[in-house]
C-alpha cells in the first residue's frame, strides 16, 4: 500500500527492505550507527541527518561505523563489492569524495573493463549533494558533473521519495559502481511510495509535465524549481515539458529529443557550476541530434562558475530559482 | 420558481484517490438541452481523461467553470434550470454553492481502501454502498480495483459492491498460490468467505469474467448471477502480442503502445495511466506473477480454459457486454455463450465499462434487479 512517505524515509526503507531481502548488503560509513556500541536507539542517531536512523537495530552489526578516514572505508566497501558483499557506503558529503577518488575513478570504475567483463563491483556510494543547507562552500557542491564523467561509473539524483526508494533499490541490486545522490533541502519532500520494495530502471527519464512549448531538463532540487516556472508560465499560456533526468549515467537523451521534437526549446537547469555541467552537456548533445527542431537557442540555467558563498543572501541568489528558470524560458519564445 | 429546479453539475469523482481534476472542454453550449447521459464535458486527471455524461437533464444555463482550468473534486463547473429560472437566482445559487468539506479528502480516501488477510494472502478491496444485492466487481490480467472508477459508486447506489484487487495484481499480495484458472477462483472464494458473502452477483472483466465464470462452475451455490464484460473463457483466440507485450514492456515508450490495444478512443491512454501501470509492474514479485499467470491462462498464445459449454450447464442468469471494436478479445465470442443475454457496445475497446460507463452500468443494474 502506498502511503505519503519523506525522502529521507524512503531512503531509509529501501536500505532497511534490501538489508531484509539480502544478507549480503551492508551499510557503512561515519556515525551511520551514531552511537556504536549502544544497544538502544537512544544513542543511535542514524546519520548526520539521521537517515539511517533504526537501522542498527534491526540489521546489527552489518552497519559499521566507520573511522573518519573517507580513502579507508570507501576503498574497504570497493574491495568488499569484488568479493561478494553489496556494500552501501554513505560518503556523507559528495564534496569528501576528493580524499578516495582514485578508490572511486580510478579503481571501482575500471574494474569490469580491465578484468575483461569477470569483476563485478555491485558498491553503492551515497552522498548529500546540493546548496540551500547554510553549510557553506565546501559541504554545498553540485559535483555531479565530475562523477558523470567517469565511465564505469553510474549515477543517480532523484527528485522525490517514490524514485529514490526504487533507483536506490535499483543501485543496490546493480553489478556496478553507483554514486548516488541525495540532495539535502529534498530529504523532508514527500510523496507517494508503495510499501513493497519496487525498483525504478536507470536510464529512463521521467515527464513530470507535459507541455507542447517548452523543454525543461532537469534533477534532483532543480525539478521542483522547473515546476514553480512551468506553473507560472502556463498562467501566460506558455506550456512547458519537464523531463526530470532521474540518472546522468546512463542518461535518457532519447527522452529529451523526443520532447524537443515536439516543442522545439530546450531549456537545461543544473545546480551544477556552469563549466562541464550537465546542462552543458544535455545542451550540445540536444544541437547535434535535434538541430533542425529548434526554433531558438537553448538556454542553460546554473549556479554561477564561483563557489557556494556562506552568506544566506548570496547563498540563495547562487542557486537557480524559478525566476531564472522562467527568464530562460520567455528568452526561448522571444520572436 | 425555487432553487429546487435548479441542478448542479459537479466535478467528478473517479476513484477514491482522485482530489481535482482539469476541465479540458465544454462539449455543449450555454442554452443547450441536455438529457440523461449526454457527453457535457471533457475531464482529465493525472489518471485518466474522459467525457463527462450528464447524470441529470435540463437546459445548461450557465457554464461556471472554464476550460482548461483544475478544480477540485465536487466544484461547481455549470448550473442546468429550466428557462423559467431567472439569472439572478442563477447567480444567486452559484454565489451560495458551498465545496464540501470533505470533497477529494486525503484521510477519506485512504480509509475507502480495505485489506483482508485470506488463504490467498492479502487481498485490498474497496466497499460500497449499503443495501441491496451484493455485487462483486473481478478485473482483468494486469488490472486492479481501479477499472471500475466509473462504475463502482453508480453501482452503489442500488447495490452492495465489493471490488477487489486479485492475488498479483494492484494492491494484493503479489505471490501467487496457484496461478490456474481454479485457483484464482478459489481466492475469489476465499475473498467471498473472509467477508461472510454468502451468495454474489460476479462481475468480471476479461480474466476476471473466465475467474467468475470458474467460480460458477466450482460452487454454483454461492452466485447469483454472472455478468461477463469483455469475457476470456468463452473462445480460443486471444492477441498474444496484447499479453506478452503487457508482461515484457519495461518503459514507457514500450508500455503505451500496447496499452492502445485496450480502448477503441486512443486519446484515453493518458501519461498518468502508463506511469501507474509502470508502477505495479516494477513492484518485487509482480512481474513473475504475470508470467505465471500468462504462462498458465494464455499459453501459446491461446485461451487455455474454455467455459461456454459449462456455463451453458448452468442455470445461473449470465450477461455478457462486449466491445465492438475490442482488440483485445474477439467479440464474436460472445455468440459462444448459448443461454446468456448478450449486449454488443459499439465503439468500444476492451475496457468498455470505462469507455461506454452509464451503457455498461445500466446493463448490469437491470440484470442484477431483475
Amino acid at each position: 500500500m502506498a502511503r505519503n512517505l519523506s525522502m529521507k524515509d524512503a531512503i531509509n526503507e529501501a536500505l532497511d527492505q534490501e538489508m531484509a531481502r539480502d544478507p549480503t548488503v551492508i551499510v557503512m560509513g561515519e556515525d551511520i550507527v551514531g552511537g556504536s556500541g549502544s544497544p538502544g536507539e537512544d544513542d543511535a542517531w542514524g546519520g548526520v541527518l539521521g537517515v539511517t536512523k533504526g537501522l542498527y537495530a534491526k540489521h546489527g552489526d552489518r552497519l559499521i561505523d566507520t573511522p573518519l578516514s573517507e580513502s579507508a572505508y570507501i576503498g574497504a566497501a570497493i574491495g568488499a563489492s569484488t568479493c561478494g558483499l553489496r556494500p552501501v557506503a554513505e560518503l556523507m558529503f559528495l564534496d569528501f569524495m576528493g580524499v578516495c577518488f582514485d578508490q572511486i575513478f580510478n579503481q571501482a570504475a575500471k574494474f569490469r573493463y580491465m578484468f575483461g567483463g569477470k569483476a563485478e563491483t555491485p558498491v553503492t556510494i551515497r552522498a548529500m549533494v546540493g546548496a540551500g543547507f547554510r553549510a557553506a562552500a565546501q559541504h554545498s557542491q553540485m559535483l555531479t558533473p565530475i562523477v558523470t564523467h567517469i565511465p564505469g561509473l553510474k549515477v543517480v539524483c532523484p527528485s522525490n521519495a517514490y524514485d529514490a526508494k526504487g533507483l536506490l533499490i535499483q543501485s543496490i541490486r546493480d553489478n556496478d559502481p553507483v554514486i548516488f545522490c541525495e540532495h539535502k533541502n529534498l530529504y523532508a519532500h514527500e510523496s507517494d511510495v508503495p510499501e513493497e520494495s519496487y525498483t525504478v530502471p536507470f536510464g529512463e527519464a521521467n515527464i513530470v509535465r507535459e507541455g507542447a512549448d517548452a523543454t525543461i531538463v532537469a534533477y534532483g532540487l532543480m525539478v521542483h524549481r522547473a515546476s514553480e516556472a512551468a506553473e507560472a508560465l502556463a498562467k501566460e499560456g506558455i506550456q512547458c515539458e519537464i523531463v526530470d533526468l532521474r540518472t546522468l549515467s546512463p542518461i535518457d537523451i532519447d527522452s529529451v529529443v523526443e520532447s524537443v521534437e515536439n516543442t522545439g526549446r530546450l531549456i537545461c537547469v543544473d545546480e551544477a557550476n556552469p563549466r562541464c555541467s550537465i546542462a552543458a552537456d544535455v545542451t550540445a548533445t540536444l544541437s547535434q541530434e535535434a538541430f533542425g527542431s529548434l526554433k531558438a537557442a537553448p538556454q542553460l540555467v546554473t549556479a554561477p562558475h564561483t563557489p557556494v558563498p556562506f552568506s544566506p543572501a548570496l547563498e540563495d541568489l547562487y542557486i537557480p530559482s524559478a525566476e531564472h528558470i522562467v527568464d530562460a524560458v520567455r528568452k526561448t519564445m522571444a520572436p | 420558481m425555487s432553487e429546487d429546479s435548479i441542478t448542479a453539475v459537479l466535478m467528478p469523482k473517479w476513484g477514491l484517490s482522485m482530489r481535482e481534476g482539469v476541465l479540458v472542454d465544454w462539449l455543449v453550449d450555454e442554452g443547450a438541452e441536455i438529457g440523461v447521459g449526454d457527453e457535457i464535458m471533457e475531464v482529465e486527471t493525472d489518471k485518466i481523461a474522459s467525457a463527462v455524461e450528464a447524470a441529470d437533464a435540463g437546459i445548461l444555463r450557465r457554464r461556471v467553470a472554464a476550460a482548461g482550468e483544475t478544480y477540485p473534486v465536487r466544484a461547481l463547473l455549470g448550473v442546468l434550470a429550466p428557462e423559467a429560472v431567472s439569472d439572478d437566482e442563477i447567480d444567486a445559487y452559484i454565489a451560495a454553492y458551498e465545496l464540501p468539506a470533505d470533497a477529494g479528502d486525503d484521510e477519506d480516501a485512504a480509509s475507502q481502501y480495505e485489506f483482508v488477510d485470506t488463504a490467498a494472502g492479502r487481498l485490498r478491496y474497496a466497499r460500497r454502498g449499503d443495501d441491496g444485492p451484493a455485487l462483486v466487481l473481478v478485473h482483468g490480467f494486469g488490472g486492479d480495483l481501479d477499472n471500475w472508477l466509473f462504475n463502482i459508486d453508480v453501482l452503489a447506489q442500488q447495490a452492495r459492491v465489493f471490488a477487489l484487487d486479485l492475488p498479483g495484481h494492484g494492491q494484493s499480495s503479489k505471490q501467487l498460490g496457484d496461478p490456474s484458472l481454479a485457483g484464482l477462483a478459489g481466492e475469489l472464494q476465499a475473498f467471498l468467505d473472509a467477508l461472510e458473502i454468502d451468495r454474489a452477483h460476479l462481475v468480471g472483466h476479461s480474466m476476471g469474467a473466465a475467474v467468475a465464470a470458474r467460480l460458477a462452475c466450482d460452487a454454483p451455490g454461492r452466485v447469483q448471477s454472472l455478468a461477463l464484460i469483455s469475457a476470456a473463457g468463452l473462445g480460443p483466440e486471444i492477441n498474444a502480442d496484447y499479453i506478452d507485450g503487457f508482461v515484457d514492456a519495461e518503459s514507457r515508450r514500450e508500455l503505451k503502445p500496447v496499452l492502445l490495444n485496450l480502448f477503441a478512443d486512443s486519446e484515453l491512454v493518458s501519461r498518468g495511466m502508463v506511469d501507474d501501470l509502470l508502477k505495479y509492474k516494477r513492484i518485487d514479485g509482480v512481474h513473475e506473477a504475470l508470467q505465471q499467470l500468462a504462462a498458465s491462462l494464455f499459453a501459446d498464445g491461446r485461451q487455455q480454459n474454455l467455459l461456454a459449454a459449462q456455463i451453458a450447464e448452468l442455470s445461473i442468469p449470465t450477461l455478457v457486454i462486449w466491445g465492438t471494436e475490442d482488440r483485445v478479445i474477439p467479440p464474436a465470442h460472445a455468440q459462444n455463450a448459448a443461454v446468456a443475454r448478450i449486449e454488443q457496445i459499439d465503439g468500444a475497446g476492451h475496457m468498455v465499462q470505462m469507455e461506454q460507463a452509464s451503457r455498461v452500468n445500466a446493463l448490469i443494474l437491470e440484470h442484477v434487479l431483475g
